[in-house]
């Protein structure tokens, strides 16, 4: 293993051992029996949706998002676990996306994964000897039960599993959480993996745990001369743990670049606010309460320009402001008043509903009976209640009709890639054309 | 804090599973107290016995679990009252938040129909227009907009079903509620929106909070104090503030260092795991971990110590009278093997 190591580190140059471009993956969704029966589309979700990067020999990639960020599907993707739609991964340059089973196989002696739960890694009727070495006897790389005990034996050492004759007879229950994750680990160093992705490794670990597993982690990766994908929702570990951090937001990298970079100065909002919202164990140290409202958004029916726009606090012009936000505003509106103040609005506007397709011009209905200038005086007081919120900045004019109130927005864009110092990030806060954009909506209609 | 009599006492609660041969003494002689407006932080690796004590609290524990001991709410004692007394307490009482709210909400049932069957329940002397009123302001407080009240539980995302919850478990006023891990299974943004709700109940209700975590940082965000439970006992409990910056007991000490925070500087761990609560080490229990253990730590059962409003389980703080001739020398062990860990 040492000697495979030693040729490893001499041929790695200055190419990225895996590159990654726009790559996407979509799963259909199933829909409901009406929808199966009718033949209609239920729609698909974007799990990954355009991402790039390179990974470069002997480093540890921190891949960093929320649920429902797509980490999960990339590191899977990667693997060919799942099936990319669309992109690019190449293997030492050589492409690997889409590659069918028969081909990909032999690939995995070269990438490994590691699971969050350990316990579900493990298949309960095999002892923790018959479970390491079981790569070697798949691949047919050893078939004699001597040498694979050996070498299961060895694993197992190397893991901190020691003495390896009191663990290779014993079965995945007979052993604690974190010695579970040790086994997982000789299962997957066994074959001598160039890059080893570990999909939350340590999240299902007590505190008292991580840090040992974590330590093992580092001490494998230099006697093996691994590469690390490190995928997690914890920002504390992967600063200790990663040399560049990716960060996700529904599908997308929103921000990456080299991991002080990131912790000491984030520049997408979205990686400020996580950064900011992690609770430290000193009581004197409080997490602020200005932190972006509500959640991550379904992405079955993402928001349009820039995902993180509704939550983000430094929003502007053209980053996607559209009806939906408008329903947000309102309800958010009618959460703060008191019930008859309400009832009294409520009465006012005609059903929301007409809010929930994506569009950046609508038009909030009246109720039967009620005059579009009654909906714009709701709008009105929304807007006095608080004319910085940054949704403000997306109108583009609101004007009353017989039957509602048109609200016009102006058009978004798309967040491009952008340099922005030793980072590349995707937000119109460092991109001159976005700005420029928006700067020119000022003069438009319907401002100020 | 004006330190007022305690809503809830356990003294001397001890709960085991299982047969009387071979029980699993899950906690095992805990005295705490919960006061009005006070939330108390609940920590320990798993296996510490935090979620048994939290259920043997609000009389949530399973047929196969044996208690002793005793818990008063408000002076009644809790173990000795019949199932069919102790359910109605549950609400109007006793409130309950836990990590995963659909565990909770009944999927056919809209979130207006949880709060108005609650509330008829628990105080049906008040007309439907009040409990209509009472509903509104238990969830607009929580931020859930009016026009969502006749939707289901699976309409809405988890941050908003965990709001719902604290709301039903708020909305009949208990005097204590008991949340077990409420923000687990959150993103970490949501996460903090919920702790900033459950830091301000501390000033808008008179309820007192057990809050169950094994993050030391949600602790430190929204509790006044801090108890740390160790293989069935109380380790260590006193004022966060005071808890966190001169922790008396090594475990404490020990769980704050391997911490991974934002601020983490070195990794550091525990060595070895939590004991077996079936056999567990004699004496102090934390003596095979410990790296200050002293002689007597393996030998006497350690005596609780009060310095201030501190108390800490653990001969380093004496009674000095109570060790015996050589107790201080430091104790000779074996090495603990790499991979004895939880």
């Amino acid at each position: 293993m040492v000697v495979a190591a030693a040729e490893r580190a001499m041929r790695s140059g200055t190419e990225p051992l895996l590159e990654v471009r726009d790559l996407r993956t979509t799963y259909s969704l199933r829909g409901s029996f009406i929808d199966r029966l009718l033949g209609r589309e239920a729609g698909s979700v974007k799990a990954v949706d355009g991402v790039s990067f390179d990974l470069r020999r002997g480093e540890v990639l921190g891949i960093v998002g929320e649920s429902g960020s797509g980490k999960t599907t990339l590191g899977r993707a990667l693997l060919g676990l799942v099936r990319p739609s669309d992109g690019s991964i190449r293997l030492d340059g050589r492409e690997i996306a889409g590659l069918g089973e028969r081909r990909m196989r032999p690939l995995r002696r070269r990438l490994q994964i590691v699971f969050q739960d350990p316990h579900a890694s493990l298949n309960p009727a095999m002892t923790i000897g018959a479970l390491v070495a079981d790569p070697l006897r798949f691949h047919g790389l050893v078939s004699d039960a001597g040498e694979l005990r050996d070498r299961a034996a060895a694993a197992v050492e190397r893991v901190g599993l020691v003495p390896a004759d009191q663990f290779l007879d014993k079965y995945p229950t007979d052993l604690s959480g974190g010695q579970k994750q040790r086994a997982v680990l000789a299962r997957a160093i066994i074959l001598n993996p160039e890059i080893l992705i570990a999909d939350e490794p340590v999240s299902m670990l007590d505190m008292s745990v991580r840090a040992k597993i974590l330590e093992l982690m580092l001490a494998l990766k230099h006697e093996f001369d691994l590469t690390y994908i490190y995928i997690t929702h914890d920002l504390a570990t992967a600063k200790f743990f990663c040399d560049r951090i990716a960060i996700m937001y529904l599908g997308r990298i929103v921000e990456i670049g080299p991991a002080a970079e990131i912790y000491s100065n984030p520049r997408h909002p979205y990686t400020v606010s996580l950064l900011r919202a992690i609770p430290e164990p000193d009581p004197a140290r409080a997490v602020p309460r200005d932190l972006p409202r509500g959640e991550v958004p379904d992405a079955v029916a993402p928001p349009l320009g820039c995902s993180f726009h509704p939550r983000c606090p430094r929003a502007f012009e053209v980053c996607g402001w559209e009806s939906r936000d408008l329903r947000s505003q309102l309800e958010a509106r009618w959460t703060r008043l008191d019930e008859r103040e309400f009832q009294a609005e409520r009465a006012l506007v005609g059903d929301l509903a007409a809010l929930d397709e994506p569009a950046t011009e609508c038009v909030l209905p009246a109720a039967g009976g009620r005059r579009g200038e009654e909906v714009k005086g709701v709008l009105d007081s929304l807007r006095a209640e608080a004319p910085d919120d940054p949704f403000w900045r997306g109108v583009a004019s609101v004007a009353a009709e017989p039957h509602g109130a048109r609200v016009r927005f102006h058009e978004c864009i798309d967040p491009r890639e952008v340099e922005a110092g030793p980072a590349r990030l995707r937000c119109h806060l460092y991109d001159d054309e976005a700005l420029a954009r928006a700067r020119s909506t000022d003069r438009g209609p319907g401002r100020g | 804090m004006i330190a007022r009599e305690p809503v809830l006492e356990a003294s001397g609660l001890r709960v085991w599973y299982g047969t009387e041969g071979d029980p699993v003494r899950a906690v095992d002689g805990v005295s705490l107290a919960l006061r009005a407006g006070e939330t108390l932080g609940l920590v320990g690796e798993s296996g510490c016995g935090k979620s048994t004590l939290g259920r043997a609290i609000i009389g949530l524990l399973p047929d196969s679990a044996a208690t002793a001991g005793s818990v008063r709410l408000r002076g009644r004692e809790l173990l000795e009252l019949e199932p069919s007394d102790l359910l109605s307490l549950r609400g109007p009482e006793l409130g309950l938040i836990f990590q995963e709210p659909m565990t909770r909400l009944d999927p056919l049932v809209t979130i207006e129909d949880h709060f108005l069957e609650a509330l008829r329940e628990h105080e049906p002397e008040l007309d439907s227009e009040e409990m209509r009123r009472r509903a509104l302001e238990a969830l607009g407080g929580m931020g859930i907009p009016p026009t969502r009240f006749r939707q289901y539980p699976h309409e809405f995302s988890g941050g908003m079903r965990q709001r719902i919850m604290i709301a039903l478990a708020l909305v009949l006023n208990p005097k204590v509620v008991v949340a077990d891990e409420p923000t687990t299974a959150l993103d970490v943004i949501v996460e903090a929106q919920i702790l900033g709700i459950l830091a301000d109940l501390r000033r808008n209700f008179d309820a007192a909070l057990l809050l169950i975590t094994h993050n030391l940082g949600i602790v430190a965000e929204a509790c006044d104090r801090v108890a740390v439970m160790y293989a069935g006992k109380i380790a260590e409990e006193g004022p966060a503030r005071q808890v966190f910056s001169e922790p008396a007991h090594p475990y404490t000490r020990e769980l704050l260092r391997s911490t991974i925070s934002l601020s983490t500087t070195g990794l550091h761990y525990i060595p070895g795991a939590p004991p077996d609560l079936i056999d567990p080490p004699p004496a102090c229990r934390f003596h095979p971990r410990c790296p200050d253990a002293m002689r007597v730590c393996a030998e006497r059962d350690p005596v609780e110590v009060r310095t201030g409003e501190q108390r800490v389980l653990c001969w380093l703080h004496g009674p000095e009278d109570r060790i015996p001739p050589g107790g201080h020398a430091p104790l000779e062990r074996r090495e603990i093997a790499l991979a004895e860990e939880a």
